[in-house]
């Protein structure tokens, strides 16, 4: 019984990680230019198919597959940044939302165009012994997951409490206008800050399909949509908070699932959402929003 | 004025619309099918040494590729047998009709192969079509078999009650879904001596469920016990919760009577949570092998109506594509064969009784011989029927074996 229950965290862990890498996203582009930047799942759907594609089409090495994946998921972050949302800075912010929605069935219904709606089965990935504690088993890809996630938290962390560029997401983050009085180039932090929440977006999908080995063109839908629940959890804005969130997002959906309740995991994950709403709407971790005058 | 003119341009789409939609509902003359079944319109009845089968299916519109293949698969049986004489001498000659897979032109067609003369009728394809043609088959006692039709209100009245009265003239070739879950019962206590087993299953999928409810009752009734039934929701990619739970009680075999895409998911999710036991699906794991990996996958098994590639069957694919210039593109061709073969084995025995073909007698002879059908070898398994006129009859059972989908034996 105990046994079960330390796996079913292990499980709850693992995919709370993914949850957590790509809440990040969410929370740091929400934090900076106060957009839910809803085509956030679907970056991972795109690096799941630069994924397969490399491996199974052209044949590359699965570690080149996935730095390719990382790449494309970061330069497609600025990419869709550069074209769809710096044209809109100064409109209103439901404009920036429904233009994410647009990106984001773009994207979905685009790569249903090109490879079809079926799913694409990618090959192994990583392969390693599965470590055994007593009667209980943690595989390969459930350890690697949890180390790869929290060494990018702890990267990204330093990155924002330590380096320069942190400092002027912060700033940012803090008052836009007085940042760029303060000599902060505006665009190249914003620019930089979807390129570092693209990234671990194509670091979750590379995870994603080691546990998940396969590519559908709506498979981020679902998953960002969970991402952002657990980024509202958490606190939308707050860089741990996210983690909190993805983490706590993860957990619960396996002990549902665990207590046999599995039809019910999509509900109690919304269900968290409302509450958070409802009870603390600015989350576990967030800042109460002020309005300036 | 630009608003009238786009009023006017979507008015006269729409009209053009409307006028090629009833060009192609037109009852047309439906194309007489290939080989030998030219169109005998109008031939009172059997005379001449002829016995007149009426064949439906929807051979052109949606879902077309199922019903080009059960035409397909009856006429390559018909003109097989009449080159080896017909049916003690007389020559069996199929009228055929599309029915575009839609209801009322199935009856309509069905009614003018009644104005033809026909004595048996093989079809239809689709189950909406299939159930309305057989409610008028019923009313005339018409002997009927389809080849593809799964629902079980196609040979029940009322499928919701358990004890529904039956269609007694109508059977089909193919298995119904609740079938498969029992065969795989059977197989893993006959041949895995499975003492306990878990299910993984689709929740609201109807496929997944009957399946699923089939094969626990036979659990029950074999003496295994089933440790899990754990269901997940359409879309879900992670299984690894309820597998963990799988694994916690360790059973022998795990059913996983979903499609291949989830299936590959589960199988590969539940070897990394430690589950060791056999796994067994049903006919939607075909092509699974591409879903998950060789090692996680060997020596799972599954069923399927018909293996493509076993010997009972090279002849039939050599045939097939003799006759028709391509491969056979589906289990439905060989269900078609099967379904001809079975109704003209139950019009032997009407012929050998003497009786004149299309009379009440001869209806009932062949709806009985039919019923009495045993032992009958055909591509798909061998062939008796149960109380509600589905067939019993052996699946192909395809197992994993280094990556690939093996055809183990029939069971």
């Amino acid at each position: 019984m105990f046994s079960t229950i330390v796996s079913q965290v292990i499980n709850g862990l693992q995919s709370g990680s993914i949850y957590a890498l790509v809440a990040l996203g969410y929370s740091m582009v929400y934090g900076i230019i106060l957009l839910l930047n809803f085509a956030h799942g679907d970056i991972i759907m795109v690096g799941a198919y630069v994924v397969w594609y490399s491996m199974s089409n052209l044949g590359l090495h699965p570690v080149v597959s996935m730095l390719l994946a990382i790449i494309a998921c970061t330069l497609l972050g600025m990419l869709i940044e550069k074209l769809a949302y710096t044209p809109l800075r100064s409109a209103p912010r439901l404009s920036l939302l429904i233009t994410a929605i647009g990106v984001s069935f773009l994207l979905e219904n685009g790569f249903q165009l090109i490879f079809g709606a079926g799913a694409q089965t990618v090959p192994t990935l990583v392969s390693g012994p599965s470590l055994s504690l007593g009667s209980v088993t943690v595989s390969f890809p459930a350890m690697l997951t949890l180390v790869v996630s929290i060494l990018s938290m702890a990267a990204l962390t330093f990155l924002v409490q330590k380096t320069k560029l942190g400092k002027a997401m912060r700033a940012v983050s803090e008052d836009m206008g007085a940042a760029q009085l303060m000599g902060i180039s505006l665009n190249r932090t914003i620019s930089f800050t979807f390129a570092v929440g693209s990234a671990l977006a194509g670091i979750g999908s590379v995870l994603y399909l080691c546990a998940y080995p396969q590519a559908s063109p709506t498979m981020g839908s679902m998953l960002g949509l969970k991402a952002f629940v657990a980024a509202v959890l958490g606190g939308i804005g707050s860089i741990p908070g996210a983690m909190v969130g993805g983490f706590a997002i993860g957990l619960a959906e396996a002990l549902v699932s665990a207590a046999g309740l599995s039809v019910w995991k999509d509900g109690v994950v919304f269900a968290i959402l409302i509450v958070v709403l409802l009870v603390k709407p600015t989350g576990l971790l967030g800042k109460p929003i002020v309005e300036k005058v | 004025m630009k608003k009238r003119i786009l009023a006017l341009a979507l008015a006269g789409a729409m009209t053009a619309g409307l006028l090629t939609g009833c060009g192609g509902g037109t009852p047309a003359e439906s194309k007489a099918p290939a080989g030998s079944s030219a169109a005998g319109s109008g031939a009172p009845a059997a005379e001449g040494g002829e016995i007149l089968v009426g064949v439906l299916a929807n051979t052109t519109g949606d879902n077309a590729v199922y019903g080009n293949a059960v035409q397909n698969g009856v006429m390559l049986y018909i003109d097989q047998l009449n080159e080896k004489g017909g049916i003690n001498g007389k020559t069996v000659k199929a009228i055929a009709y599309d029915e575009k897979g839609d209801a009322t032109e199935a009856v309509n067609a069905y009614n003018r192969l009644v104005g033809d003369g026909i004595t048996a009728l093989i079809g239809s394809v689709l189950t909406g079509a299939t159930i309305a043609v057989a409610d008028e088959t019923y009313d005339m006692n018409m002997p009927q078999i389809t080849a593809s039709a799964t629902a079980a209100g196609v040979t029940m009245l009322d499928p919701e009650k358990a004890d529904s009265e039956i269609r007694t003239n109508v059977f089909r070739s193919c298995f119904i879904d609740p079938f498969q879950g029992e065969k795989m019962a059977q197989y893993a206590k006959d041949k895995l001596s499975a003492a306990t087993a878990a299910v993984i299953f689709e929740t609201g999928n109807d496929y997944a469920e009957g399946l699923k409810d089939a094969f626990v009752a036979k659990c029950g009734e074999l003496g295994i016990t089933v440790t899990n039934e754990e269901a997940y929701a359409k879309g879900d990619v992670d299984f690894k919760a309820q597998m963990t739970n799988v694994a916690a009680s360790n059973p022998d075999v795990v059913f996983c009577p979903n499609y291949y895409e989830d299936s590959g998911m589960i199988v590969t999710q539940a070897r990394q949570v430690g589950v060791t036991s056999t796994f067994l699906g049903g006919d939607g794991w075909g092509s699974i092998a591409k879903y998950a990996s060789a090692e996680d996958l060997e020596g799972a098994v599954y069923c399927s109506g018909y293996a493509a590639g076993t010997p009972a069957v090279a002849q039939f694919e050599s045939a097939y594509t003799a006759k028709y210039n391509e491969d056979v593109p589906n289990m439905f061709a060989p269900l078609g064969y099967d379904s001809a073969m079975l109704m003209c084995n139950a019009l032997k025995a009407a012929e050998d009784a003497g009786l004149e073909a299309g009379t009440d007698e001869y209806k009932q002879a062949v709806i009985d011989a039919m019923k009495a059908t045993k032992g009958l070898e055909g591509i798909t398994g061998t062939y008796e029927f149960d109380e509600y006129n589905n067939p019993i009859k052996s699946a192909a059972m395809m197992k994993l074996e280094g990556g690939k989908e093996v055809f183990s034996e029939m069971f």
